[in-house]
């Protein structure tokens, strides 16, 4: 009786040995399954484009079902499917994105860039506040459209590492340093052995580094996942200095218990251009995050504003195609042929935006003379040619 | 008896229950097996269709940032390197809050029992008022509310004698520090180790011949330290030097520096960990009957003694295995110093993760790390517990 169960028992286990050493080479089999999906997409792509070269078929059409059979639609479609947009935005940050707590509103000068992007496809918004740690893989997996939040323009941030498509520079920053006026710090050079503290998850920590160490100064710094509690470690005096972009200071100092005892030192340290962000791989959706900034710029270049946009009336041909008056713009980007007018009638041209949230009455950022000026006053803000 | 032997033939496959029985189980594993494949598969899909493919190649690229607590690091380092840092910071609070975080809880656990009212009171306080805060605002108080509000600014460091100095950015002590001739004298100390341990067990084998009790540690640190001191007088000047921190335009310069983020998380942690390992150890305690107690009292052993000669050694064996769950939790817990900016290597690694864009495998690496400590220390523990166990006949 022995002899006959252990017979059994050794012949299920070898049943079940095979049956998981198949179920491990499916496994990895299914690795050469995904690599050929990306192959095939690769091919299919380089296809369109020769047949797109020949103009034999639209590429739009194409590259549309190609993402459908990959299980990957623009987010154009998702989005107007869905009937919302879904943006990610700072909840912590005055002047560019603050939710008050007591109404539930969210402002901000990044926050009407995205309900600009909304106004355009004539849809709701919903905003998730991202801290900066989380907002790229917010961005990755889908879980936003859109992710509009003070974030700068880097290469590592365009390449395949984030894999994530930057529109057009909305606001022209750079680094700076916060230090309190009674340390009597004049300038870089002064803080040699300093300790600094700063937010994780940005571009700071590394300029910070690159820059003490250009000028063969001791650093030490206090990283903290929160700007609340980075910028109060500062304030308490367990560091000599804060960092963080300029803006980002101007509007701490504000808050600060005594904001006449801080003071934010001219050196610049970086350029640090803001953007909106959108993912690789979604050139729809792209272009029309791109030309809604563009119709921000282009509408102060014009003296297009919140209030006459509606009943603006022009012969200049350039402004008749950007009030979808003709030529039919509008339907090349997937939009309604009047969505520059209703992006304008709900946050504004780039002026009244700017004036809104970071002029006299926001955190009085100057802004003639800076980089965020109009081109023709000698800023970087330009729309390319409306046609 | 007919019957009985029939039964043994005539059994069905479908119903003898040593088939189902091994049928059940590989039918389980399968169902394991099964979920993780689709579980991977449906990751690497997923990778694959967003373009963010698992690869470590970014570990070998320059780091950038800054790390001002630990081993020697520049930004220049690779990324790997500087996670390296990380790991080093968390072992350096781990090993020491479970040090810290055992004697506390010995000690309150211990007092629990006192027959002094107050003592057993204040115990009973610290235990019930520890164990029913969240760590995390247990941390933010002590960080926020007593060292950077309690303590003076680094220019009016209160100053400890023997140049000890304590401040909102931390504590500045003296610290040895190797010089020219340290090469030379290390050696002194090999040999001195070597010595130590050779009269330890020499010493050991003795006591055993002579079905003697004892540990010789004394014995082997005593010739260890006598040979370093004959190095230390043989080799040309001083292999240590005491390096006194100085006060420079910002900062204390020299010396051991422990900032605050550090003291305010192991005070943190060795408190909050040390009320439950009180627990543990009262548990203990109890649990070895009153007849242990009485018979040595009856021999007429001091309290001490009775603790520590007859209860402890056998509270032990109860105490040890939930003490190691305690010590996981606190290597564990270690990763909130990223909210008071503390270099541990959920710190580093989070920055390395936002740095590069490489969240995934980041995690997987973070994970991997805390599951590595986390598996030692209860091997560890394990391992005491196999030889503290009740050897019954």
């Amino acid at each position: 009786m022995a002899k006959k169960s252990n017979g059994m028992r050794s012949l299920v286990i070898s049943i079940a040995l095979v049956a998981l050493a198949f179920i491990g080479y499916l496994s990895v089999i299914n690795n050469g399954l995904t690599r050929d999906i990306a192959e095939l997409r690769d091919e299919v792509a380089a296809l369109t484009a020769q047949m797109n070269e020949q103009g034999e078929t639209p590429l739009a059409e194409a590259q549309g079902s190609l993402n459908e059979s990959t299980d990957q639609q623009s987010t154009r479609d998702v989005v107007l499917a869905r009937g919302t947009l879904i943006a990610g935005v700072n909840a912590a940050l005055p002047g560019f994105g603050t939710l008050d707590t007591a109404t539930g509103e969210f402002t901000g000068f990044d926050v009407d860039y995205a309900r600009a992007i909304a106004a355009a496809l004539g849809l709701e918004i919903e905003f998730i506040p991202l801290t900066a740690g989380e907002r790229f893989t917010a961005l990755q997996t889908r879980q936003i459209d859109v992710l509009v939040r003070n974030t700068t323009w880097t290469l590592t941030r365009d390449s395949q590492d984030v894999a994530a498509d930057f529109g057009p520079t909305t606001f022209y920053d750079g680094q700076g340093f916060i230090v309190r006026v009674a340390d009597g710090i004049g300038s870089l050079l002064d803080m040699d052995g300093a300790t600094v503290c700063v937010t994780s998850g940005t571009t700071t920590e590394g300029n910070l580094a690159d820059v003490f160490r250009q000028n063969g100064l001791e650093l030490n710094t206090q990283v903290f996942s929160e700007t609340e509690a980075s910028f109060g470690a500062y304030e308490a005096g367990a560091c000599d200095c804060y960092t963080s972009d300029k803006s980002q200071l101007a509007s701490l100092r504000g808050s600060a218990s005594n904001p006449a005892d801080h003071v934010i030192l001219p050196d610049t340290i970086s350029k640090e251009p803001l953007g909106p962000l959108t993912r690789h791989g979604d050139n729809e959706w792209s272009d029309i995050v791109r030309w809604v900034v563009y119709a921000t710029f282009f509408a102060e270049e014009h003296g297009i504003t919140q209030a006459n946009v509606r009943t603006f009336a022009s012969e200049d041909p350039e402004v008749r195609r950007f009030l979808g008056l003709e030529a039919g713009l509008g339907a090349k980007l997937g939009l309604a042929e009047d969505w520059a007018i209703e992006v304008i009638a709900a946050v504004g041209n780039y002026g009244e935006i700017y004036d809104r949230h970071l002029g006299p009455n926001g955190l009085g950022i100057p802004r003639p003379g800076s980089l965020n000026a109009l081109w023709i006053d000698g800023g970087l803000i330009y729309a390319p040619a409306w046609r | 008896m007919t019957e009985q032997q029939g039964s043994s033939q005539s059994i069905p496959f479908w119903r003898d229950v040593r088939i189902l029985r091994i049928v059940a189980q590989v039918l389980f594993l399968a169902a394991i097996g099964f979920s993780i494949w689709w579980l991977v598969s449906n990751l690497r899909t997923n990778l694959a269709i967003s373009g963010l493919n698992l690869e470590f190649r970014f570990l070998g690229e320059t780091a950038g940032f800054p790390i001002s607590e630990g081993i020697a690091y520049e930004p220049t380092r690779s990324n790997g390197y500087a996670f390296w840092v990380g790991i080093v910071n968390t072992l350096r609070i781990a090993g020491i809050g479970v040090v810290l975080a055992t004697l506390i809880g010995t000690v309150v656990g211990i007092s629990r029992l006192s027959s002094n009212w107050l003592v057993r009171r204040l115990a009973g306080l610290y235990v019930e008022t520890i164990r029913n805060i969240p760590l995390l605002v247990q941390l933010f108080f002590w960080y926020f509310a007593v060292i950077l509000t309690g303590l003076p600014l680094v220019a009016a460091s209160l100053r400890l004698p023997g140049s000890i100095y304590l401040s909102r950015r931390g504590l500045y002590m003296p610290w040895p520090v190797a010089t020219d001739s340290f090469p030379l004298w290390s050696w002194f100390l090999v040999g001195g180790l070597a010595l130590g341990i050779a009269a330890y067990v020499i010493r050991r084998l003795q006591l055993r011949r002579a079905d003697r009790p004892g540990l010789p540690i004394l014995w082997g640190l005593g010739a260890l330290i006598t040979f370093a001191c004959i190095g230390w007088l043989v080799v040309p000047g001083n292999p240590l030097h005491l390096d006194i921190p100085v006060l420079e335009r910002f900062n204390f310069v020299g010396g051991l520096s422990l900032s605050a983020s550090f003291l305010a998380l192991l005070i943190a942690l060795s408190t909050y960990t040390g009320a439950f390992i009180a627990e543990i150890v009262r548990a203990g305690i109890q649990a070895v009957s009153k007849g242990q107690t009485e018979a040595a009292n009856a021999l007429g052993l001091r309290k001490m003694r009775v603790l520590r000669l007859v209860i402890l050694p056998q509270a032990m064996r109860v105490i040890i295995p939930p003490l190691g769950s305690q010590y996981l939790n606190l290597i564990k817990n270690s990763s909130l110093a990223i909210l008071i900016g503390y270099y541990d290597l959920m710190n580093v690694g989070t920055t390395i993760f936002n740095q590069t864009g490489r969240a995934v495998e980041m995690i997987l690496l973070i994970m991997a790390s805390y599951l590595t400590m986390s598996l030692l220390t209860s091997g560890l523990t394990n391992l005491y517990n196999r030889r503290m166990k009740l050897v019954e006949r």
